[in-house]
């Protein structure tokens, strides 16, 4: 079976009722795509599936194939991230990143459909992510800035969180 | 064990791998059926899926709407009172995507369990349901589709776009998997009126008496509300209690019918 993932083909073995997240951690390694209830409620494994935001813990791996699967690794990289990757990275928007990579895809999602800043409206685009953390605020604010097209100055960023990290604290 | 998985490429074939429905599981969205899979909850043998079965249109045409039973339930989410509503309700932009008007039909295990929201609106519009199986193809009411869905592969779901359309809802957290009460209503050009509740006993049941309330000369918005609970059989479960379901549904009974302009 042949699928398109982050716009590379790969092969996999998988039986075509396993699930696409099953695939995508256990076969191709990529684990940014949690395996949280695994039954659609979480919203951790969520992936792009042409360009729209799915629950790859419940779409069979013989329905993805031929379709173009994109992960969070297909938004940006550490050294060039893409722009809603920037504001999280900004606005500290998580805190354990459990939730994360699920949110930055449908976030992804949200701003390419042409979303705007408005809270409530992005609330409901990412309504189907649970953040235990219940860092919702920084992280509807993240997306925010990003619809607005903010730039950050990530440097000085980096240099905070290191700055955090050693001292333990704030 | 090896599991059989046909993927039809239209109505016909999909109807035809189907046949009386004898050992087949049929997977549309995959919201349901993944679930069981994912927990180890359900083994089929032989999975028929629908995603390239031809079977995800909406049509309008003549006033009617004419929807295919792997209709997502986000393009479904326009369509008129209280159907469309109702669509928007359910879970979240994800699951809206993926989840089928058709696995709705099936979603509850038995007639008892409130899984399927949309039944409630499609009761209320007194929509029709094409489907397959032993026999062959037949059309039903929606009531009666439901009443014994075994052995049957829901193809297409057909309704008149009401006169006027209603649905109000106890909320619904995205996380859960069903509404806890939701009364839909809907009248015809003809000014003939259903009423169906969700949750009051099951995922989808027609308020006769609440309709005949409302429809008679004498009847008011609050009569018909308390008339409602003669067709409701509510349930204790995690969401609410039938005590609550209870003293909740006139209420909802009551807004519907305010908003289709049938109280006097």
């Amino acid at each position: 079976m042949k699928l398109i993932v982050n716009g590379a083909r790969r092969e996999v073995g998988a039986a075509p009722l396993d699930s696409l997240l099953s695939v995508l951690r256990e076969e191709l390694d990529i684990t940014s795509v949690k395996a949280g209830c695994e039954a659609g409620g979480c919203g951790t494994c969520t992936v792009l599936v042409d360009g729209r935001p799915a629950r790859s813990c419940l779409i069979p791996a013989a329905r993805a194939e031929g379709a173009e699967i994109t992960t969070v690794e297909g938004l940006g990289t550490p050294d060039d991230p893409s722009a809603v990757q920037q504001s999280f990275l900004h606005h500290y928007a998580l805190q354990c990143g459990f939730c994360t990579p699920g949110l930055v895809v449908a976030a992804a999602a949200y701003l390419e459909g042409g979303g705007s800043d408005d809270p409530e409206a992005i609330a409901s685009a990412v309504s189907g992510h649970v953040c235990r953390c219940t860092g919702y605020g920084k992280i509807v604010e993240a997306i925010a800035a990003a619809a607005r097209g903010d730039e950050f100055d990530l440097e000085s960023t980096a240099l905070d969180v290191n700055t955090v990290v050693k001292t333990g604290g704030s | 064990m090896k599991i059989d998985v046909l993927i039809p490429e239209s109505p016909e074939e999909a109807a035809a791998q189907f046949g009386d429905g004898d050992g087949v599981s049929v997977m549309a969205g995959g919201t349901i059926m993944m679930q069981l899979l994912n927990y180890r909850r359900a083994r089929p043998e032989r999975v028929l899926m629908l995603h390239k079965a031809g079977l995800d249109y909406v049509r309008r045409a003549n006033g009617s709407v004419t929807i295919g039973a792997a209709a997502v339930l986000s393009d479904l989410t326009g369509a008129p009172a209280p159907l469309g509503p109702c669509a928007a309700h359910i879970g979240d932009p994800e699951i809206r995507g993926q989840a089928t008007i058709g696995g709705n039909l099936f979603a509850s295990p038995t007639p008892e369990y409130p899984l399927g929201d949309l039944q409630g609106p499609l009761l209320a519009l007194g929509a029709e349901v094409r489907s397959a199986g032993a026999g062959g193809e037949r059309t039903q009411a929606m009531e009666d589709f439901l009443a014994d869905r075994r052995g049957r592969l829901a193809l297409e779901i057909t309704f008149e776009k009401p006169a006027a359309g209603a649905f109000e809802t106890l909320r619904r957290p995205h996380s859960k998997h069903y509404t806890p009460l939701a009364v839909s209503g809907a009248r015809t050009a003809a000014g003939d009126l259903r009423l169906a509740a969700t949750g009051a006993g099951g995922p989808g049941r027609r308020l006769r008496a609440a309709e005949a309330a409302a429809g008679s000369g004498s009847g008011f918005g609050e009569g018909a509300g308390r008339a409602a609970l003669q067709d409701a059989e509510p349930v204790d479960d995690a969401l609410a209690s039938a005590w609550y379901r209870r003293r909740v549904l006139p209420s909802l009974v009551e807004r519907v019918l305010a908003q289709l302009e049938v109280t006097r």
